[in-house]
């Protein structure tokens, strides 16, 4: 019933805005992978600002609103913010982020000033530039081979496909520059044709995005679903493909979120806000790198260490012929978790107020004495510390040495039967 | 005469706010600048604005308090998010400052919600963008007054401390202090005067003021007091003329002060003698030619050597391929040569006057006496490469200068004593 709602207008142009957004917000996600990996997540927030007086001068020059003109002044402007900002640090050692935000600022108060004094009477808007107009871009449509189409749709496919090029013809340098710039340097590659070639096609892309979004808006698009796939995994190649599924989602989710059928809000803003939720979703519940994940399994190794240490102290009590008391004193929350884990398991029982190891639980318990001590004996026989110093250690390394690494600390120890305290080690 | 006297009041309390909000930004930029902080203004302004535009959804009209407040909460909301992003997850710093920036796309969400509402376009909450002076009222500019007070105040009480925690916080957190919580201090100022500067410099400018005049500062001087002072002078400089300009020429404020403080900036990068960039190239080109011209002379030296005392004609294709000299720099070099009566230049070849003999030799003594120096103690030559005689003298013990001569001496390649001029070293 609620389609019935929508014309076949509606539908065309919901589409072509889905459409646009999505080219130009890939080609964004894409780039800011390598912006992200660089550390220079700042010089494309920097470079979206500071195209701004190419793009007004490019105006200027030609009178035309767009042109390809328009690409090239904010190439060149943005270039020439990297290489303002890296001369200042460099020569005049104005520290990096400074030198970054004096440049760009700069910049960008020269566009607004060029823009709105020398544009008064067209229509390049300043707010316009800022925010974009997403909503606006399916009306103005032009004939292109043949097909009835937005008219900034081909310079933002060209944006996608430059982006798609440059990525597969300079992966190899880019991966290299990106993740091992001291290698990429020790091994000769130059890395500042690909930091410009970057920075020129991070210029570009935004300049293309500026009808969609905005220049204010780019950042979020450029650097958020980048940053989001960062933490979702350790390979290039899927860091890319993250970030493209995620500028895709949060296009789609915030163009529908936006549309006036349901909040009616600005669809630039809207999309970056979805951006975010989906970067904050990661933060916390991202599988290895997330929060969540990070608790659980300190978690998991604390309650785990608990319950090990409970094995080896009764197994020493029992060594000792001594009862043991109540177990709780020093984390009583985790180790009662990791008694109750225990007695489940049935390795300890709870008898006249007391626990005991149960014939089952002798063995482990066995092992991770037979751990400490074996590590013991290790330190004792290859470091000159004190007798008294052996202890802490081997309680700290008793939980990470498994059967196959005590049995070849027993071997090179050429089987010990006592530890350097005197106390027997328990047999494999 | 009663409407200009007004004017001429209302300019007067829109100049002093903005003055004294320059002042204020330039103090407190100083420490953001020389702690490296610079850009976490601009994502406090950008996360100022879903704050501004939240409390005008619940108070429902521009208030001050409210809109300070609020605003004030989530920028500091946002820079308290930079620390733990980087705290706890991988997200590097840069990535964590671009992830705050882009709260800017909640706030332009809620804009648009309040342009939506009855009368929501005449809030004119847009003018926060880039900035619009022309609003400061009495109280404003009072409430600027008062942050100035309680700026110059908190660096005064706190100057040393400041200090401390710029430079070197690790040993302040040595020492005892409690360098968190003065982290924080500072970092409250910054947010304070980055929320007060919104309505008159935007959202998207305002950290250009806490940048460019203490960026600005950092050329003239070397102490924090004075430096403090320049950028302070150099923010009320650029708010004034700045504002002053974007009055004459009808524009948004922003800009114009930004643009001003960009020309302050420029003229600090070049002029000053020592750190000015003018200066800094003209004694790099400078210690490269001298560098280079000690090259050639030492060069001419070396293949002289064998012939001495004659001072033979050496063809020039000899010395350019010995260094791999392009022929353009060899001619520049030889040219300085002639210039200095050192070098003699015929058809024949390239030849030493004699005096150029006696300078060649100094230069490759003082060049042979630090290969001999590196040879011999590699172990404290770490760090202090120089090709400079006069230098090794001053850093060389005595004794160990008179051993490194020695050893050039009995192996007959000390330059000074095969030119017979052994005394004038």
């Amino acid at each position: 019933m609620i389609l019935l709602a929508f014309t076949h207008a509606d539908i065309d142009a919901a589409l072509w805005t889905i459409a646009v957004g999505l080219v130009c917000n890939l080609s964004c996600a894409l780039l800011g992978c390598f912006l992200v990996l660089r550390r220079m997540s700042l010089v494309g927030d920097a470079i979206s600002h500071a195209v701004l007086p190419g793009i007004a001068l490019a105006v200027l020059f030609t009178g035309q609103i767009t042109s390809t003109y328009i690409l090239l002044g904010a190439m060149i402007f943005g270039m020439l913010t990297a290489f303002l900002s890296e001369s200042l640090n460099a020569f005049a050692g104005v520290s990096e982020d400074a030198s970054l935000g004096i440049v760009f600022t700069s910049f960008f108060a020269l566009g607004v000033i060029l823009i709105s004094k020398v544009f008064a009477h067209t229509d390049l808007d300043p707010g316009c530039v800022f925010l974009g107009n997403l909503e606006m871009v399916p009306l103005d449509k032009v004939d292109w081979l043949g097909m009835w189409i937005p008219r900034a749709f081909p310079t933002m496919l060209l944006g996608l496909v430059l982006t798609a090029g440059f990525i597969s013809l300079f992966w190899k340098e880019l991966k290299l520059s990106s993740l091992d710039p001291a290698l990429a340097a020790a091994m000769g590659f130059s890395p500042r044709l690909v930091h410009y070639l970057l920075i020129a096609l991070v210029a570009g892309v935004v300049v293309a995005s500026f009808e969609a979004v905005g220049s204010i808006l780019v950042i979020p698009l450029l650097i958020v679903p980048a940053a989001t796939a960062h933490l979702l995994c350790d390979r290039l190649a899927w860091m890319l493909a993250w970030s493209a599924l995620l500028s895709i989602t949060c296009t789609v989710l915030g163009y529908v979120l936006a549309s006036r059928w349901l909040l009616n809000v600005n669809v630039g803003g809207m999309m970056a806000s979805v951006a975010l939720a989906q970067f904050f979703l990661a933060v916390l519940f991202a599988p290895r790198h997330g929060i969540v994940a990070k608790v659980l399994r300190t978690l998991w190794l604390s309650l785990r260490i608990a319950s090990e240490d409970i094995l080896a102290r009764l197994y020493r009590l029992e060594e000792k012929g001594t009862e043991a008391p109540t177990l709780t004193e020093s984390n009583p929350w985790i180790t009662r978790v990791a008694l109750g884990q225990l007695r489940r398991r049935g390795w300890i029982r709870y008898q006249d107020g007391s626990w005991a190891l149960t014939s089952s639980g002798r063995q482990p318990a066995a092992s991770i004495v037979r751990a400490h001590r074996l590590w013991e004996a290790f330190l004792g026989e290859h470091f000159e510390l004190p007798l008294d110093h052996l202890h802490a250690a081997a309680e700290r390394m008793e939980h990470y040495l498994d059967p196959g690494l005590q049995s070849e600390l027993a071997q090179a120890l050429l089987e010990p039967q006592r530890d350097p305290h005197g106390k027997s080690i328990p047999p494999s | 005469m009663m409407l200009l006297l007004a004017v001429a009041y209302n300019t007067l309390v829109v100049l002093t706010g903005v003055s004294l909000l320059g002042a204020c930004a330039g103090v407190v930029g100083c420490f953001a600048v020389l702690r490296r902080r610079s850009l976490t203004g601009d994502a406090l302004a950008h996360a100022a604005l879903p704050g501004l535009c939240l409390a005008y959804l619940i108070v429902g009209q521009r208030e001050r308090e409210p809109m300070l407040f609020a605003a004030l909460a989530t920028g500091l909301l946002g820079i308290a998010l930079i620390a733990a992003l980087r705290r706890w997850t991988r997200v590097k710093e840069d990535a964590a400052i671009g992830v705050v920036l882009s709260f800017f796309g909640v706030g332009v969400v809620l804009l648009s919600v309040i342009q939506g509402l009855p009368g929501g376009a005449r809030a004119g909450l847009q003018s926060y963008n880039l900035g619009q002076t022309a609003g400061l009222t009495r109280e404003d500019v009072a409430f600027i007054g008062g942050l100035a007070l309680l700026t110059v105040l908190v660096v005064l009480v706190l100057y040393k401390e400041f200090k401390l925690i710029t430079f070197d916080q690790g040993f302040a957190r040595v020492q005892g202090w409690p360098a968190l919580r003065l982290d924080l201090a500072l970092m409250g100022l910054i947010a304070l005067v980055v929320v007060l500067g919104l309505p008159a410099v935007g959202v998207l400018l305002v950290a250009a003021l806490l940048i460019v005049p203490a960026a600005a500062a950092r050329f003239w001087t070397q102490r924090l007091w004075l430096m403090l002072m320049l950028s302070a002078g150099f923010g009320t400089v650029a708010c004034f003329s700045g504002t002053v300009l974007s009055n004459d020429w009808d524009l948004p404020p922003g800009p114009c002060i930004v643009l001003v403080g960009a020309a302050i900036f420029l003229f600090s990068v070049a002029v000053p003698p020592h750190r000015g960039l003018v200066g800094r190239i003209l004694a790099r080109r400078r210690c490269q030619r001298d560098l280079a011209y000690g090259t050639l002379l030492n060069t001419l030296f070396d293949l002289s050597e064998p012939f001495l005392p004659v001072r033979p004609a050496l063809p020039r294709d000899e010395l350019a391929q010995r260094r791999s000299w392009p022929p353009a720099t060899l001619q520049r070099l030889l040219r300085r040569g002639v210039v200095l009566g050192h070098v003699d230049v015929n058809h024949q070849g390239v030849m030493l006057t004699r005096a150029g003999l006696l300078e060649a030799a100094q230069v490759t003594q003082g060049r042979r006496l630090w290969a001999q120096f590196l040879q011999d103690h590699p172990e404290s030559a770490q760090g202090m490469v120089s090709f400079d005689a006069a230098s090794l003298d001053t850093l060389v013990p005595q004794a160990i200068l008179a051993e490194l001569q020695n050893r050039l001496r009995s192996a007959g390649r000390l330059p000074l004593a095969l030119v017979g001029a052994e005394d004038k070293a």
